[in-house]
């Protein structure tokens, strides 16, 4: 009998069906990997296994942990089971700690709460348990508080708290999307060492084909609330029976197709010349006289984009490339070197910016966030024309707007909607619209399609090539997704503690990384081929 | 810690030199002269000059803020033209009813607004969390003289459980001051417990969507449990902004309740001061009430950094 059976599981939230019929199965020492786009329902269903869910939720069907039924068991047994018996871990861990509490107090809480230890006793567990999850006393005594650790040393005390009292289970809700590459890999490692020395099984929920392929025993694959798939992940990577199941696998590694004779272009023209450029940071006073420390987070970068090239910035977070940015964009003054915007030099004092930002424009991450929603599309994309001296008005503006809207594959009648009623992937394309409408010579793409699920990604990136094609606008793709970078970009860039360690062609670059650094971020972002290939390898001998 | 503490006195400091550097002036510019007041409309130019030299009043503007300064650093604020007594000895009469009034009201407003707001927003949505609402939204729209009136007519005329105005005095023992305060500081409170639950209610709520309250529950802690270890400290910082500014208000801002309860407070002496020219009060006790807020907000920024380990490292 399995540790954890899932069957014919159903889950309603008001009238809403969320999850229907769900079966699944985890053993000891099994690693389940559930795959799915957003709202494909893969957290409500680890959601309804700890029954954390919404107030309104009802929940049917059976959810069997060992002989234990979970659909229907009371408040107060499910909570001697959570954090005893079944584990969790989140996706944020920036703000899965609790702020106001040290560290060690936070795990020997799990502690306290299931065992009835004093206080002191749990401490002592709690320190054994830091240690056990890469964490030692020399750099991490109990005492210290959340906001002291990077957000991978958070998600390790995460962990803890999680595996503090040996669990059966362990549910990891995207345990890695928040960190960089070399992390995750950190993280995914412990957890397969967790696996091993506890025999415990673990349901790893991703979006990321890659990661599951490399950990999982077994994967399932959810769409809109059901399971289309599932099976031992070798066997599902090969034969694939359910079409999303392919259409997931090939919009990961999809690579959008570059037409190299699109439009009669001068590309030797540099649109963009960045030469010593250094952005330093104050750093706040230890003392009420001393004197402000520096922080340079930009250290003499320079580089060139020429007209209809697209190219891309990696490295991770903390790096510098998001200053780099600010400062390219005239938001923030640099402190040395110079930017040359299609032959217009940016003065030292910024005066004349707006020159400089009318020939760049920016779409940045969050498809949520950057919009001022109570505005209409017309009036969010039209915005740029604030930067020229004879914006168009009247038809020829309504026309400008309807004609961006096209280019990015919407509707011209869109124009008159809202914001709200867009998608994220949809919403990604009117910012799109937005950086289009006045013909800049260059577009800096912040994290762009980070947010978005493979597939709607997949069509990004697809219209993204078509325009850079189409229209010779260069693109600078800024992100820390390796994979994506190498299949749109003609040239990248590697950059690490504010400054550019290795840059040249994409495919030479990844093929064969020069610099320590990038092969280390190249070994620790593998696609799912290369894993899949090793792992066949693996089972042969 | 120390140089945290250390900045913001210095920082207290400064404040209060500007403010009272501010209020000085305002009152220089005000038109009025407290000698010819002080004497009436039909007072000889020489009694007039006799009295403004024996005050001080021909002096040049900057010494006189010297003097004023000089004379408060040591406790003395000079003598008010109307009562003509020692503003140091009417200030602490009055403070002596103000202060505890103040206090009592506070602890009032805390002791009904925590756990009104704590369970409003534990049972979000329930009938409980309705009816703490709905008499929050009823007690920040009565205006609190009216409701000091009706808590007379009731506990003083119809019951006769307090005495319908006045101050017993604190010669009379404790338990007497604190019963002539009650009916004024129960009329005080009540606007400001109903804002403070509401904050109270909308803070712990936001604290409860976090994502780590997420996480005490999946360590196994109940609903309850979590909302004390988890939610509650961290929704306490703009809760603790708002008392600090309630402070502020109780103290300096009781003026109609102290009218409707005749009782001898700050407001009283603020407000009959103005109206009599006595500027030489009415600075010192306008002086007096920002020292008091200054010194409350340096309170409530030291409470911050207690609550918040994260602050304590930015600082």
């Amino acid at each position: 009998m399995s540790l954890l059976a899932i069957k014919n599981l159903t889950l309603g939230i008001g009238r809403t069906p969320i999850l229907r019929d769900i079966d699944l199965e985890v053993d000891e020492g099994e690693i389940l990997g559930i795959i799915g786009e957003s709202g494909s329902g893969k957290s409500m269903t680890a959601l309804s296994i700890l029954r954390l869910l919404p107030h309104a939720a009802e929940l049917g069907g059976s959810i069997r942990f060992e002989d234990m039924e979970i659909v229907g068991r009371s408040e107060a047994e499910m909570c001697s089971l959570r954090g005893n018996e079944i584990g969790m871990i989140f996706q944020e861990p920036m703000t899965a700690l609790n702020p106001v509490k040290t560290i060690g107090d936070q795990v020997a809480e799990t502690v306290m709460i299931h065992s009835g230890k004093s206080r002191a006793e749990a401490r002592v567990i709690a320190r054994e348990t830091l240690n056990r999850v890469g964490l030692p006393e020399e750099q991490f005594p109990l005492g210290r508080y959340p906001h002291e650790l990077s957000g991978g040393q958070r998600q390790r005390v995460v962990i803890a708290m999680a595996i503090a009292l040996r669990p059966r289970l362990l549910i990891a809700d995207e345990p890695t999307t928040a960190l960089d590459v070399t992390t995750q890999a950190q993280i995914l490692d412990l957890l397969k060492k967790l696996v091993n020395e506890d025999g415990m099984a673990l349901i790893f929920i991703t979006h990321d084909l890659a990661v599951v392929a490399d950990l999982a025993d077994r994967i399932a694959i959810m769409q809109q609330g059901e399971v289309v798939e599932q099976g031992e992940t070798l066997s599902v990577f090969e034969t694939m029976h359910h079409p999303y199941t392919k259409a997931l696998f090939s919009a990961s590694q999809h690579v959008p197709e570059r037409k190299v004779h699109g439009v009669d272009l001068d590309r030797s023209h540099a649109v963009v010349r960045v030469n010593g450029m250094v952005r330093d940071y104050r750093l706040p006073r230890k003392s009420l006289f001393a004197a402000p420390g520096q922080f340079r987070a930009v250290n003499n970068v320079s580089f060139t984009i020429r007209r209809g090239e697209n190219v891309g910035l990696v490295g991770e977070s903390g790096c510098g490339k998001s200053t780099l940015t600010r400062a390219l964009l005239a938001l923030e003054r640099m402190q040395g070197g110079h930017v040359e915007v299609d032959g217009v030099v940016l003065a030292e004092d910024a005066a004349n910016s707006r020159d400089i930002r009318r020939k760049m424009q920016v779409v940045f991450q969050d498809p949520y966030g950057s919009f001022n929603p109570r505005h209409k599309v017309e009036r969010l994309v039209a915005e740029p024309f604030h930067l020229l001296d004879d914006a168009p008005q009247g038809a020829d503006r309504r026309h400008a707007i309807e004609a961006a809207l096209e280019e990015v594959g919407l509707l011209a009648s869109d124009a008159h909607k809202f914001i709200h009623e867009f998608s994220g992937g949809q919403r990604q394309r009117i910012a799109i619209a937005r950086a289009l409408i006045i013909k800049p010579s260059l577009i800096i793409l912040d994290e762009a399609v980070s947010a978005l699920d493979v597939s709607i990604r997949a069509q990004i990136l697809d219209l993204l090539t078509d325009l850079s094609d189409r229209l010779g606008i260069s693109f600078l793709f800024i992100s820390h997704d390796l994979s994506v970078v190498r299949s749109i970009t003609d040239r990248v860039m590697v950059m690490q503690r504010g400054e550019i360690i290795e840059e040249g062609e994409t495919e030479s670059v990844f093929a064969n990384p020069q610099h320590p650094y990038t092969q280390k971020l190249v070994a620790a972002s593998p696609s799912v081929e290369h894993v899949l290939a090793a792992r066949r390898q693996r089972q042969a001998t | 810690m120390t140089s945290f503490l250390f900045g913001r006195i210095v920082s207290m400091a400064i404040s209060l030199l500007v403010a009272s550097i501010i209020i000085f002036a305002i009152l220089e510019i005000l038109p009025g002269d407290p000698a010819q007041f002080m004497l009436g409309v039909n007072a000889q130019p020489d009694t007039l000059q006799a009295l403004r030299t024996q005050l001080g009043l021909d002096q040049p503007v900057i010494l006189r803020y010297f003097s004023w300064m000089a004379g408060m650093l040591h406790g003395d604020f000079g003598i008010s033209y109307t009562y003509r007594s020692p503003v140091t000895e009417l200030v602490l009469q009055r403070v002596a009813v103000s202060a505890p009034l103040a206090l009592y009201a506070l602890t009032l407003t805390i002791l009904v607004a925590f756990p009104a707001g704590i369970i409003a927003a534990a049972r979000r949505n329930s009938a409980t969390d309705l009816t703490v609402m709905g008499a929050t939204q009823i007690g920040v729209a009565v205006p609190n003289f009216w409701f000091a009136i009706i808590l007379m007519w009731v506990f003083a005329v119809t019951l006769h459980w307090f005495s319908a105005g006045g101050f017993a005095g604190w010669n009379k023992g404790f338990f007497e001051g604190i019963k002539s305060l009650t009916l004024p500081a129960i009329a005080l409170a009540l606007p400001q417990a109903s804002i403070l639950a509401r904050v109270m209610r909308s803070s712990l709520l936001d604290t409860l969507g976090e994502d780590y309250i997420r996480t005490a529950r999946a360590k196994g802690l109940s609903q309850n449990k979590t909302l004390w270890r988890h939610a509650v400290r961290n929704a306490l910082i703009p809760v603790l902004t708002i008392v600090g500014l309630q402070f502020s208000f109780l103290l300096a801002g009781a003026i109609i309740i102290e009218n409707v309860f005749y009782l001898p407070g700050l407001g009283r002496l603020i407000f009959q001061g103005i109206t009599q020219r006595d500027l030489i009060t009415v600075k010192s006790v306008v002086m007096l009430l920002v020292f008091a807020v200054i010194f409350v907000n340096f309170l409530v920024e030291v409470a911050y950094v207690l609550i918040d380990p994260r602050l304590r490292h930015q600082r």
